[in-house]
């Protein structure tokens, strides 16, 4: 009897802390486990008996890569409660701010951390020996993320200027001036970052994915939409508990969650793309289409290209945004607390992001619940390991265990958002 | 500085965090390459699979110390470190999830986990100096990354870290912002709290929280009474000091003494 495992007891080139162990047995696999170690931070505990305002800052220290997207939820979900709309330009401001974060988060994913598997090399920086203009490319198409974010936001790590209601400070239509060449570099630079991914080796791998994003009928959504899949869901935010639930296995600091009717299913870059292809613009539906995609992908290890597709669509985007800005009149919208359930989701770069919150009619925060999208992931990333395997078990130990990793980074997974929520082993027998 | 033309080593460690510190380091798109090109990346999980075993020349450590795991991580890194250097509030401070210290952690972690036996984590979240010598603290929530380069660039080159311990108003004043406080009776914890974030609070129209925590010698009582004056209540003044720096020494006392 034969029997192997494949062990990464540290993940690299992900955020936050993780592990695999895969068991095969006879050239059969038998078991898979994605493990999350990060020690657990307890946000959901320490967010009780806040007050609602402080939710935003606070959900931002569960992750600083997608800072944007937890305060984005956390004041959605408490303006929905409070009956309070956010519209006009301080919604399309926004929209921009979360563009930065989408390009700042995709960018570091697919050149520092992705990319360097399909090449071959241990790190992006490794990989710059060899192709410096490829990698100086990268850096800088996240770096115009980060101005942005920086400048709306005051940071580009935590930002401050967001709030319940709006912002603390809006900008004025000549001071958003500047962006304009960065972004309009950005966006032909993108268009570079599809062609380029595009060339990459792809293991020939497909599954038949349930893909769930939010989907709004007049834009690529982001900030607001109705939950849908491919595949029959089509729900308000509200009624997320309905539908999915999370567990807790005893091997991961993350809970699973699963849709209750069917299970598995997968969030983020491919998922929108899938469930939301007609609504990219028509600049990144064509440069999809020049790359070899079609409105349909199920291959996960061409998500760099999906998402070298929404770097496109995000830079685009902001210029479209910043054509038409006119400085609102007020920065927020007023807010009055009352007791209510709140609920809050928006597309983090990584996928959906759902926030519920308790409060009382003080504005106190009595319970909280945050569903990170590495956690809804997990469950994904392990069923096409089980797949995956199986298909690469004659490659020597070494290269296999980085082709698990690599099938693993596909997810660009976040670990530290998802402690509630990585570590490898591949054991053969 | 080193024997011969060896390159520096550099090791980034991360404990209980949002790796948002550590991402500060990759944010320097414009340095990157250069910082490479000066010290061995010899152990970086975010960044890199490789890692280059033995001693490290500066150990930059990110994260709270929260598991026994994790209690015994740090010292293994201590010793295998000629300089370490804590970034960010988690490490200097134990971070936002040191709010668990003023409760009972077996009550939270039932309150987030169906099945609390599964998981393994201490009574408190600390900050790294309480377990091992620290050679370095760079505060903030998270840090600044030109103070980054400047304390990577220092230890690198034998020298103190030029990195000032007065208060958020000195770089507000710098700035010629208008004193929210003062024109606006916006709450504001800059008088006590350490400069490095470029008063950004103030440039954006709000009171400063604190992120960068104590500064060297903070009045945090006086504060607390302006605080009152502009109708600030106790239990908001217990929120401001805890935050992302809630167990540091000054603004904890703070935070105690305004409970009841």
């Amino acid at each position: 009897m034969k029997s192997r495992t494949i062990k990464v007891d540290y993940l690299a080139r992900v955020e936050g802390e993780g592990a695999l162990y895969v068991k095969i047995r006879n050239s059969r696999v038998t078991d898979v486990k994605f493990k999350i170690w990060e020690p657990p931070r307890l946000f959901e505990a320490l967010l009780r008996g806040r007050n609602y305002s402080e939710a935003p800052d606070i959900t931002a220290r569960i992750c600083g890569i997608c800072p944007i997207a937890y305060q984005m939820s956390a004041a959605q979900a408490m303006e929905s409660a409070f009956g309070v709309t956010v519209d006009g330009q301080l919604r399309t401001l926004r929209r921009l701010i979360y563009c930065g974060e989408w390009i700042e988060s995709h960018a570091l994913h697919v050149y520092l951390l992705h990319a360097p598997d399909f090449l071959g090399y241990e790190d992006a920086i490794q990989m710059a020996k060899d192709h410096p203009e490829i990698v100086q490319r990268g850096l800088q198409l996240k770096k115009v993320g980060n101005e942005l974010m920086a400048f709306l936001g005051g940071r580009e790590i935590h930002p401050i200027n967001l709030r319940v209601g709006g912002f603390y400070r809006v900008p004025t239509k000549r001071e958003l001036v500047p962006f304009i060449d960065k972004l309009k570099w950005g966006r032909d630079a993108a268009l570079e970052a599809v062609r380029w991914t595009a060339t990459l080796p792809f293991p020939d791998f497909e599954q038949d994915y349930e893909f769930v994003a939010l989907r709004h009928p007049d834009e690529y959504a982001i900030t607001e939409g109705r939950l849908v899949s491919n595949k029959g869901l089509d729900i308000a935010v509200r009624e997320y508990d309905d539908h999915f639930i999370e567990e807790h296995v005893p091997y991961t600091n993350a809970l699973h969650s699963v849709l209750k009717e069917r299970g598995v299913y997968l969030v983020g870059p491919l998922a929108r793309y899938n469930v939301n292809f007609d609504k990219l613009s028509p600049l990144a539906q064509q440069a999809a289409r020049d790359a070899g995609l079609g409105p349909v992908c199920r291959n996960p290890f061409k998500s760099i290209i999906v998402r070298s597709v929404e770097i496109l669509y995000a830079y685009d985007e902001a210029l479209r945004i910043v054509d038409g800005y006119e400085m609102p009149e007020k920065p927020a919208v007023e807010v009055q607390p009352h007791a209510a359930t709140a609920y809050g989701c928006t597309e983090a770069p990584r996928g959906i992001l759902y926030h519920r919150y308790r409060v009382d009619d003080q504005g106190v925060i009595l319970d909280a619940k945050l569903v990170a999208p590495t956690s809804q992931n997990q469950k994904s990333v392990e069923s096409d390991l089980w797949q995956f395997v199986p298909k690469y078990m004659d490659l020597p130990p070494d290269e296999l265990t980085w082709r698990c990793e690599q099938a693993i980074r596909n997810y660009d997974p976040c670990i530290s958002c998802s402690a509630h929520f990585l570590k490898l082993h591949i054991e053969r027998e | 500085m080193l024997p011969g033309d060896r390159k520096p080593k550099l090791a980034v460690w991360k404990f209980a965090s949002c790796s948002g510190c550590q991402l500060a380091l990759l944010n320097c798109e414009d340095e990157l390459l250069a910082v490479a090109g000066h010290v061995e990346i010899a152990y970086f999980r975010e960044a890199s699979r490789a890692v280059v075993k033995g001693r490290y020349d500066l150990s930059l450590v990110e994260g709270s110390i929260t598991t026994p795991h994790d209690l015994e991580l740090i010292q293994r890194v201590r010793r295998r470190s000629k300089y370490l250097v804590t970034i960010g509030a988690c490490a200097t401070a134990g971070g936002i999830q040191a709010l668990r210290n003023f409760k009972d952690v077996q009550e939270f972690v039932s309150i987030v986990y169906a099945t609390p036996q599964y998981i393994e984590t201490l009574d408190k979240s600390t900050p790294v100096a309480d377990h091992v010598p620290v050679d370095f603290e760079l505060r903030g929530c998270p840090i600044n990354k030109e103070q980054l380069l400047e304390v990577i660039s220092a230890f690198l080159h034998g020298r103190k870290p030029n990195v000032p311990p007065y208060s958020v108003c000195m770089e507000c004043k710098r700035r010629g912002i208008v004193c929210v406080m003062v024109a606006h009776g916006t709450p504001c914890l800059g008088p006590v709290t350490q400069a490095g974030c470029g008063a950004i609070c103030p440039a954006y129209h709000r009171g400063c929280y604190g992120c960068f925590g104590p500064m060297e010698t903070p009045n945090t009582d006086s504060l607390s009474k302006w605080w009152s004056h502009l109708g600030v209540k106790e239990q908001d003044v217990v929120r401001a000091f805890r935050t992302f720096n809630a167990w540091a020494e000054a603004f904890r006392e703070e935070s105690v003494a305004h409970e009841k």
